[in-house]
C-alpha cells in the first residue's frame, strides 16, 4: 500500500507470543501471537467478545496473562503494572471514555504530563522557581496538542460538557502529551457518527505521521481500520484467526465467516 | 427556575425552613439583637470546627473512595503530639514536627494497610479505616498519655465586646475564636489554591474522578494516597489544635469525627465547598435549636427542652438522606440497570 512507503518501517517494537488469560473458566485469549513494528498502525479486530479488549488491557499491563510473553523495546515481561506501561511509554485512550469529567480540557490534558513533572510537592505548592518553569514548559507542550487535535475553543471548559466525539479527542490529547512510544486506542470510533469518524480517523493518521508514534487501535467496525492501518489481526473467541495487510484479511475466508457466520 | 424548583422543591423547602429558623427569633425579638449575634457566632465557631473534620474526610473519600472512620482519631492523635511536644519546646516548632509525624502516620497507613486493600470493597477499607482508628487511639495514649493537656496558643481568652454602639450591651467576642476563624478560612483558601493550581493538585483531582485512567497516564496512585492523607492529616492538625487550646486536649476529640459524619451527608461527600457550608449549617443549626427552640418547646409542651445540640445534626443528616441522598452538592450517582 501507499502509506507504508511514506514511513520508515522499523523493529519489532512490541512482541505479542503464545498469551493466554482466563477468568475463571472464561479464556477470553488463547495463545494470541503477534507483533507490532516501529511507527506502524496495527488493528486488532474481531467480533464483540473476542478478546480485543483484553488484548489491550494484557499490552497495558491492567490483566496479568496465565501464559505467554510480552517483549516491548526488546525487554521481555511477564507483568506490568499500567503505571509501568506508563513510564515505558505506552499511554492509552479508553473505550467509554474515562476522562476526568470535572476537570478543563486543558488541565485534562496537562495531567498527561504527569510523569514529566518532576518538582516536588513544595516548590509546586510555592509555585516559584523551578516548579513554574517546569509548568510552562509543558504548557507549551500542551497547548501545541491542543491545536493539533483542533479543539483549542474547548480549552477551558469542564469536560463533561462537551459532545462524545470531542471528548474522544481530548482523550486521544491526554494520552498524546506523554509523548508515548507506543498508543493503545480502545475503539477510538465507537458511538461516532459519520463525520466524527471521519475527524478520528484523520487524526490517528496526522499522530502517526507528524509524531511518528506507533498505534496499535481494536475495533469492531472493520470499514474504517481497513483504510487506515498497516497490518490487521482479527481474533475470535479468544483465538488469532487472521493477521496480515487489510487486503489479505479482507479476503481471508475464517475471517469472512466470523463475521457473517458460518452455516452448520 | 421553575423546573428546578419543581424538582427540588423538598430540598429548597428544607434550606427555607432553615433560613426561616435562622432569622425568626431576631425578627420576633424573642432574643436581645446582642444576645443573637453571640450565639449565632458561638454556632459558626463550632461550626468551622466541624467542616475542618468534614474537609479531611470529603479530601480523602474523594482521592480514594475510602470512608475514612480515623478522621477523628487523627485529629485526637495530632493534637496530643502538639500538645505534648509543645510542653519542651516552643509551640511553632512543635507545630511543625507534629506535621512530620502526621506525613509519617499517612505514609505507614498507606504502605501497611491501603496499598493491600487496592481494589477491595468499600466495606473492607471503611473495617481497616476503623482499625486505623481504634489504633490511633490507643496508640496516642501510649505514646502521649491519657490526661486532659493543654495546647497554649498564647492568644488572650479574654472577650471584646464589638459593636457596642450598634445595639445595646454589643457583641462579645472571643480574640482565639476570631483568629481560630481566620486560620480555618486560611487553610481552606490555601487547599484551594493547592488542589486548584499546582501539578499535584491536578494529579490528586484526576484520581478522584477515575482511579484506572490515572493510573494509566502515570500518576502513581500510592504516592498520591499519601499525600492526600498527608493534607488530611494537617488538616486534622489545625482541627485538634482549635479545639484542643479552647477545650483542652482529651480523649473525647476523637468523638467529633461523628458530628462530621452528618455535616458531610448535608454537603456531599464528595464536596470541599460542601463540607464548608454544611459544617457552618450544623454548628448554627445545633446552637439555635438549643438557644432558642429548646426553650419553646419548655414553654410550651412542658419538656425538659434540654439536648437538642447533641441530636439536631443527626435528624437534619436524616432528613437530607431522604430528600436528597447525594447532599446539597455531591455527585449524583446513576447507576446504569
Amino acid at each position: 500500500m501507499s502509506r507504508v512507503s511514506n514511513r520508515k518501517m522499523g523493529e519489532v517494537l512490541l512482541n505479542v507470543e503464545d498469551v493466554s488469560l482466563a477468568f475463571g473458566g472464561v479464556r477470553a485469549l488463547q495463545q494470541v501471537t503477534f507483533n507490532v513494528y516501529e511507527h506502524e498502525i496495527r488493528a486488532i479486530i474481531g467480533p464483540n467478545g473476542a478478546g480485543k479488549s483484553s488484548m489491550l488491557n494484557v499490552i497495558n499491563g491492567v490483566y496479568a496473562p496465565q501464559q505467554g510473553r510480552i517483549t516491548f523495546r526488546g525487554q521481555a515481561r511477564s507483568h506490568m503494572d499500567p503505571h509501568e506501561a506508563a513510564v515505558n511509554g505506552i499511554a492509552r485512550t479508553f473505550q467509554n471514555l474515562a476522562l476526568f469529567k470535572g476537570m478543563s480540557v486543558l488541565d485534562n490534558i496537562m495531567t498527561g504530563r504527569s510523569l514529566r513533572m518532576k518538582t516536588g510537592v513544595l516548590f509546586q505548592a510555592l509555585h516559584l522557581g523551578p516548579g513554574k518553569a517546569e509548568e510552562l514548559r509543558n504548557r507549551e507542550f500542551v497547548e501545541h496538542i491542543i491545536d493539533f487535535l483542533e479543539i483549542q475553543a474547548y480549552r477551558k471548559t469542564a469536560v463533561g460538557r462537551l459532545p462524545y466525539g470531542l471528548q474522544k479527542r481530548v482523550d486521544l490529547g491526554r494520552a498524546l502529551a506523554m509523548e508515548p512510544q507506543l498508543l493503545l486506542l480502545d475503539e477510538p470510533m465507537a458511538g461516532m457518527n459519520l463525520e466524527e469518524k471521519e475527524d478520528m480517523c484523520r487524526f490517528v493518521l496526522d499522530v502517526n505521521e507528524e509524531f511518528g508514534t506507533t498505534i496499535v487501535l481494536i475495533e469492531h467496525d472493520m470499514g474504517v481500520v481497513m483504510d487506515i492501518s498497516d497490518r490487521v489481526v482479527v481474533l475470535d473467541y479468544g483465538r488469532t484467526i487472521a493477521d496480515g495487510s487489510p487486503d489479505q484479511v479482507r479476503n481471508s475466508q475464517n475471517v469472512i465467516d466470523a463475521y457473517l457466520g458460518v452455516a452448520h | 427556575m421553575g423546573v428546578y424548583l419543581q424538582k427540588n422543591w423538598p430540598v429548597v423547602g428544607l434550606l427555607l425552613l432553615l433560613a426561616m429558623g435562622l432569622v425568626l427569633p431576631l425578627a420576633t425579638g424573642a432574643s436581645a439583637p446582642g444576645f443573637y449575634f453571640e450565639v449565632l457566632l458561638g454556632g459558626l465557631m463550632s461550626g468551622v470546627l466541624y467542616s475542618l473534620v468534614a474537609l479531611g474526610l470529603v479530601l480523602i473519600f474523594k482521592a480514594s473512595g475510602v470512608f475514612n472512620f480515623a478522621q477523628g482519631a487523627m485529629v485526637l492523635f495530632a493534637a496530643l503530639t502538639v500538645a505534648r511536644l509543645g510542653e519542651v519546646m516552643p509551640l511553632p516548632v512543635a507545630f511543625l514536627l507534629a506535621i512530620v509525624v502526621m506525613a509519617l502516620v499517612a505514609w505507614l497507613v498507606e504502605r501497611l494497610v491501603l496499598r493491600h486493600l487496592v481494589n477491595q470493597d468499600a466495606v473492607v477499607l471503611l473495617m481497616a479505616t476503623l482499625g486505623v482508628a481504634f489504633f490511633l487511639d490507643g496508640f496516642g495514649q501510649t505514646l502521649w498519655g491519657s490526661d486532659i493537656y493543654k495546647i497554649d496558643t498564647g492568644l488572650p481568652k479574654t472577650p471584646v465586646l464589638v459593636a457596642e454602639g450598634l445595639f445595646e450591651g454589643g457583641i462579645l467576642i472571643n480574640t482565639e475564636d476570631l483568629v481560630a476563624a481566620a486560620v480555618a478560612g486560611l487553610l481552606v483558601l490555601a487547599l484551594a489554591v493547592f488542589f486548584q493550581k499546582t501539578p499535584t493538585g491536578r494529579a490528586l483531582r484526576a484520581v478522584a474522578d477515575d482511579h484506572q485512567a490515572a493510573q494509566s497516564i502515570g500518576i502513581p496512585l500510592n504516592h498520591i494516597w499519601v499525600i492526600v492523607w498527608t493534607v488530611a492529616g494537617v488538616v486534622a492538625l489545625v482541627a485538634g489544635m482549635v479545639w484542643g487550646s479552647k477545650l483542652g486536649v482529651q480523649f473525647s476529640l476523637s468523638l467529633i469525627a461523628l458530628k462530621a459524619l452528618p455535616v458531610v451527608i448535608l454537603g456531599g461527600f464528595t464536596s470541599v465547598p460542601g463540607a464548608i457550608l454544611g459544617g457552618l449549617i450544623i454548628g448554627v443549626g445545633e446552637k439555635f435549636a438549643e438557644v432558642f427552640f429548646g426553650p419553646v418547646l419548655v414553654r410550651q409542651f412542658d419538656l425538659a427542652g434540654g439536648g437538642i445540640e447533641n441530636w439536631f445534626a443527626y435528624m437534619l443528616a436524616l432528613v437530607f438522606l431522604l430528600v436528597r441522598p447525594e447532599g446539597l452538592f455531591g455527585e449524583k450517582h446513576i447507576d446504569r440497570v
